[in-house]
């Protein structure tokens, strides 16, 4: 059955509320009240199967092997918590859109509650274990958009980093743990895992895994000692408190620690740990709330501590206890979050949410304080109110446990516990809303629009509903997430109201006066509290933070400071070290049949490691150094034609000349020399890594050449499929521009950007700083001889031939070496040569193709010809071909393939051109013009008429001449 | 010839490598394109080395060699050209920009900007 809609409602509907926002505040809640509601309606349609104890699964099979898929499963126990978080959630929206002033972006807030929403629901309903762990990172994603919902306030924003830190390091945590689960479960399904608790607990992992398992769920859920972010996380508007930091979000480490329940749960370490520390949260936390001024921090620690509460019983290991547990979370939601709305509401109608300036309120605002009142008595356990019950329970349940071999000292502690809880929720009730009206209230108070309480009456329901009628209102619903949790170990004693006299009753009665005490007792309270040492979290937390940070910025400067040298150093030692840990002394030769050396494959060698050599010695002189590496290029062109790779020779003789024209001309403007500047200890060490990388590279390609294929290659089929399907002998054409035509399509696509983004980068370089370098540059002008005749008369004569020897070379190139590569190069060096001999402006102006467009042509027929497949119904890129007889000539193939091939070559040529032809245009929009400009061959005229030069020399000539 | 060709490539990449490690801009693009040699030649070199048998379909051929990493490195060699200049040109503006053409934007301490 779907259940995937129940998580990506919420998810997809999250845009929905920035875009409706513009039709009116009402509309953008309601949007986001029908979202939750219709997820809350397709997982109410399930209840009937959830109710009967099945189990619904849905999955998507995405990676297995990485144990990746998309899978949902809703049992009792999800069923209980979804139905939890959109519940509530319908209540939040509709007091969120009352709460929320008009300057808060409102559409913002919806979609990060919606955000929030469906992260939580892909929580509670992932069967598998990472994507559990993916959403539950994003529910601390959303809780810190929504923390840090009111931008401005830096509390705000601290709070939600604070809140992030902690819950997201411990989301990491989570995930180790979630995995070494799965390794030793041999499964990623949740559903699976649950079935294994026995292997899983007799693992020597299990100790590891349940550690970095409870690390996350005590983040989230703010257990001692990771608290303390909560309470700084109420920075956030009061329905994101209510909502993500008391009803749900927090209640995500319960979920999972219930969740994992059949498989970590009953060992000793389980009991020792979750009850232990569950317990010390429970009681710390319940004594700071009692201290709390502010309403909502006084509320935040009693969510800690309620919190606590149900770790502890979840610690105990029992199925009863576990039954508690969800009876607990179920009346801890509905009474803490309408505490938390009546908080907003004292809030948003006085101004001030201090207790200190508080009280009488019951009087002014009657609903809103008979609803807190009702609600605060609700979380001390006064009957016949659901907490009463719950309380009773748990009482009943931890009476009677030993822990560290001392009986006494787990129901002490509970039971002080209790009493502090009483004494905070009486201090909430009584110091806010009983006592005389005050007269200095910064605001007038009085009760708000329905639209704010009416979700707390409707909380306020269950929270008598369930106190009166436990089993006939939540029973089913308790029973069957126990159940789910427990796999079957929960009791199925109905709740009820009146357990008899029992001593957990009496202890309750104990805590209750106990807890009176202390409130009666506040003021000296107060005094003697102030006198204890208090460790200050946020202090601590924030020097932590800044000691990592301080760590982490020492670290990254020391490798990767912006010296590119050093940091260029680094990340090479680092590839140096992977390659010495990956294959350290494996590179060993193997037996293939050696080649034998031949006499002239010395040569060559010889010719390019000499030189290669050469550069080292002599790179400071630039010209040399640029020449001896185009030597070295002659000698890579060599080895191609001598190892069977005629396209390959062919394709970098002519992008070597490319290659030295384009640089030829950067160096035209850079300095000619390098100056000598570094160190000795700098160029050992540069050496050293130099020959570091040699020698690695060298062993390694020489096992690799000496080794024969581990398996058959692919070629066999590209060699016998290239005739018959790709029309053509020449295979590696036929790769390029057939088999592999999508590799080719997206290389001469990044090619024609590389063209533009130098294009862009050259044509801003006449202003500014670099214009100004340009012109100084221009002063030192050198000699300005006019172009020489033999090479102007030579390259004319030369462009038709060229240029035929270009079309040859495409004509040939599916059936023999060429092709739209090595042509389209061929034709730009021609092009060149002609800027070359005879001057840009000569050129120039002689020229009526427009690079850009020629590159954009290029790609367009290179597409096309993709597209034209699909005219034929066949997919993209499909070729195909034919022969035409010409007279003469003969049979001239026509393949599909060829016309790609033509968009190749008009790229390439584009962007030879585009490229160099800008490099030129800067020397020529600066170079000195001081003698003629012409060609020798033409007459010398006073003004030069070409269109696009004649800008430039005026510009030139307007420039003060050295 | 496998020990030739190896140790060829292994000296490219070592002088590439130094050739990187410099200060100045333009030893770093010609330390690129002594990279881009040795890669590309490694990558070819990948499909063994076989002379006299050119992947052109031609029923007399004994044999062939393996096309694929020569379509492979085909591209990467005009690929190359695309990158280097690219990063030329940038360092040429960044020289015109900063007056320095060391590869920090700027001149180390003690020395004037050219």
């Amino acid at each position: 059955m779907d259940l995937a809609p129940i998580v990506l409602l919420p998810l997809l509907g999250a845009v929905l509320p920035p875009l409706i926002l513009r039709s009116g505040r009402n509309a953008c809640a309601l949007v986001t009240g029908a979202v939750t509601a219709l997820s809350l309606a397709v997982l109410l349609v399930r209840a009937p199967a959830v109710f009967r104890g099945e189990v619904l699964r849905e999955s998507v099979v995405w990676l297995p092997p990485a144990g990746l898929e998309a899978s949902f499963f809703l049992d009792g126990f999800g069923f209980f918590f979804a139905f939890l978080i959109l519940a509530i959630g319908l209540l939040i929206i509709t007091y969120a859109r009352f709460y929320l002033s008009r300057e808060d972006p409102m559409g913002r807030f919806f979609s990060f509650l919606l955000l929030f929403q469906g992260a939580m629901l892909g929580i509670v309903l992932s069967d598998n274990v990472i994507l559990l762990v993916i959403f539950w990172e994003l529910t601390s994603l959303s809780s810190f958009l929504l923390i840090g919902y009111w931008r401005h306030l830096a509390e705000a924003r601290e709070g939600a980093r604070m809140a992030l830190v902690v819950t997201g390091a411990g989301g990491l945590a989570l995930l180790a743990g979630l995995l070494l689960l799965a390794g030793e479960a041999g499964s990623f399904a949740l559903t699976e895992i649950l079935a294994r608790g026995e292997t899983v607990r007799a693992s020597p992992l299990y100790l590891p895994i349940l550690v970095l398992v409870l690390l996350g769920a005590f983040t989230k859920s703010a257990q001692f000692p990771f608290h303390f972010w909560l309470p700084h996380a109420m920075a956030a508007p009061t329905p994101v408190s209510a909502y993500l930091h008391s009803a749900t979000m927090v209640k995500a480490g319960l979920f999972l620690m219930g969740r994992l329940w059949p498989v970590l749960a009953g060992t000793e370490a389980w009991f020792l740990i979750v009850s232990g520390v569950g317990l010390l949260t429970m009681l710390i936390a319940a004594w700071i709330a009692i201290f709390k001024d502010d309403l909502k921090a006084l509320l935040a620690f009693s969510t800690v501590s309620h919190l606590g509460l149900v770790t502890m019983l979840l610690g105990l290991g029992t199925g009863s206890a576990a039954l508690v547990a969800v009876f607990h979370i179920l009346n801890h939601a509905s009474f803490k979050a309408a505490l938390f709305m009546t908080a907003g509401i004292v809030d948003h109608e006085v101004h001030t949410r201090d207790a200190r300036r508080l009280g009488g309120l019951v009087r002014l605002m009657p609903i809103t304080g008979s609803l807190a009142v009702l609600a605060a008595l609700a979380m001390a356990g006064i009957p016949p109110l659901n907490g009463f019950l719950s309380k009773e329970l748990v009482l009943e349940e931890t009476l009677s446990v030993r822990y560290l071999g001392s009986e006494t000292l787990f129901p002490l502690l509970v039971v002080a516990a209790s009493a502090f809880s009483v004494a905070y929720s009486f201090r909430y009730a009584v110091h806010v809303f009983m006592g005389p009206v005050r007269s200095d209230y910064p605001h007038r108070p009085h009760d708000p629009s329905p639209g704010m309480w009416l979700p707390v009456a409707v909380l306020a329901l269950p929270i008598v509903a369930i106190g009166l009628f436990p089993e006939a209102v939540a029973g089913p619903l308790v029973h069957r997430a126990a159940a789910a949790l427990t796999a079957g170990a929960a009791p199925d004693t109905p709740l009820k109201l009146w357990h008899g006299l029992s001593p957990a009753l009496v202890a309750s009665a104990v805590a209750l006066v106990v807890g009176l005490v202390l409130l009666a007792a506040f003021t000296p309270l107060v005094a003697l509290r102030a006198r204890l040492w208090r460790p200050e979290a946020k202090v601590m937390f924030e020097a932590a933070v800044a000691a990592v940070a301080a760590l982490a910025r020492m670290v990254s400067e020391a490798i990767h400071n912006d010296r590119l040298q050093r940091t260029l150093a680094w990340a090479l030692v680092a590839v140096l070290v992977v390659g010495l840990a990956i294959g350290g002394g494996a590179f060993a030769a193997g037996g293939r049949e050696r080649l034998a050396i031949a006499g002239m494959g010395v040569v060559v060698w010889a010719a390019g490691v000499g030189c290669a050599l050469a550069v080292l010695r002599f790179h400071h002189d630039r010209l040399l150094a640029l020449i001896l590496t185009s030597v070295v290029g002659l000698a890579v062109s060599l080895t191609f034609v001598w190892f069977s790779a005629p396209d390959l020779a062919l394709t970098q003789l002519s992008v070597e000349i490319v290659t030295t024209v384009l640089l030829l001309l950067a160096l035209n403007y850079l300095p000619r020399e390098s100056p000598r500047e570094s160190s000795a200890a700098r160029r050992g060490r540069d050496l050293a890594l130099a020959l570091a990388s040699g020698v690695g590279v060298a062993v390694l390609l020489y096992a690799i050449l000496t080794t024969d294929f581990a398996l058959p290659t692919i070629s066999a089929y590209h060699l016998a499929e290239s005739k018959p399907g790709g029309g053509g002998t020449n295979v590696v054409n036929v790769i390029l521009v057939d088999f592999r035509g999508y590799d080719t399509l997206g290389e001469i696509i990044v090619l024609g950007i590389a063209a533009l983004a130098i294009f862009a980068v050259l044509d801003s370089t006449f202003r500014g700083a670099a214009a100004e370098r340009l012109r100084q540059w221009r002063a030192r002008a050198r000699a300005a001889d006019r172009h020489p005749m033999v090479l102007v008369v030579a390259s004319r004569a030369m462009l038709p031939l060229a240029l035929a020897v270009g079309v040859y070379i495409f004509l040939r190139g599916h059936n023999q070496p060429g092709g739209g590569f090595i042509a389209g190069l061929v034709v730009g060096v021609a092009l060149i040569v002609q800027y070359m001999a005879s001057g840009w402006a000569w050129a120039r102006a002689r020229t009526r193709i427009d690079y850009h467009a020629l590159v954009g042509l290029g790609v367009f027929v290179a597409v096309a010809t993709g597209v034209g497949s699909w005219v034929f119904d066949r997919p993209f890129l499909t070729s195909t071909y034919g022969y035409l007889h010409l007279p003469v000539v003969g049979a001239v193939e026509l393949a599909s393939a060829a016309l790609f091939d033509v968009g190749v070559f008009l790229t390439v040529v584009g962007v030879v051109m585009l490229v160099l032809a800008n490099l030129a245009r800067v020397s020529a929009r600066i170079e000195p013009q001081q003698g003629p400009i012409e060609p020798m061959d033409s007459v010398p005229r006073p003004e030069p008429q070409a269109p696009m030069g004649a800008a430039v020399h005026a510009a030139a000539r307007a420039a003060p001449e050295a | 010839m496998e020990a030739l060709v190896a140790s060829g490539v292994g000296v490219l990449t070592a002088v590439g490598v130094y050739l990187c490690l410099r200060g100045r801009t333009f030893p770093v693009v010609l330390g690129l394109s002594f990279l881009s040699y040795a890669v590309n030649v490694f990558l070819f070199a990948s499909g063994r080395l076989i002379v006299g048998r050119p992947p052109i379909i031609d029923p007399a051929a004994p044999g062939y060699t393996d096309p694929l990493p020569q379509a492979l490195v085909l591209t990467a060699i005009v690929i190359s050209f695309g990158m280097t200049a690219l990063v030329v040109v940038l360092a040429l503006r960044a020289f015109l920009e900063a007056g320095s053409d060391h590869v920090d934007g700027r001149e180390p301490k003690g020395r004037e900007p050219r």
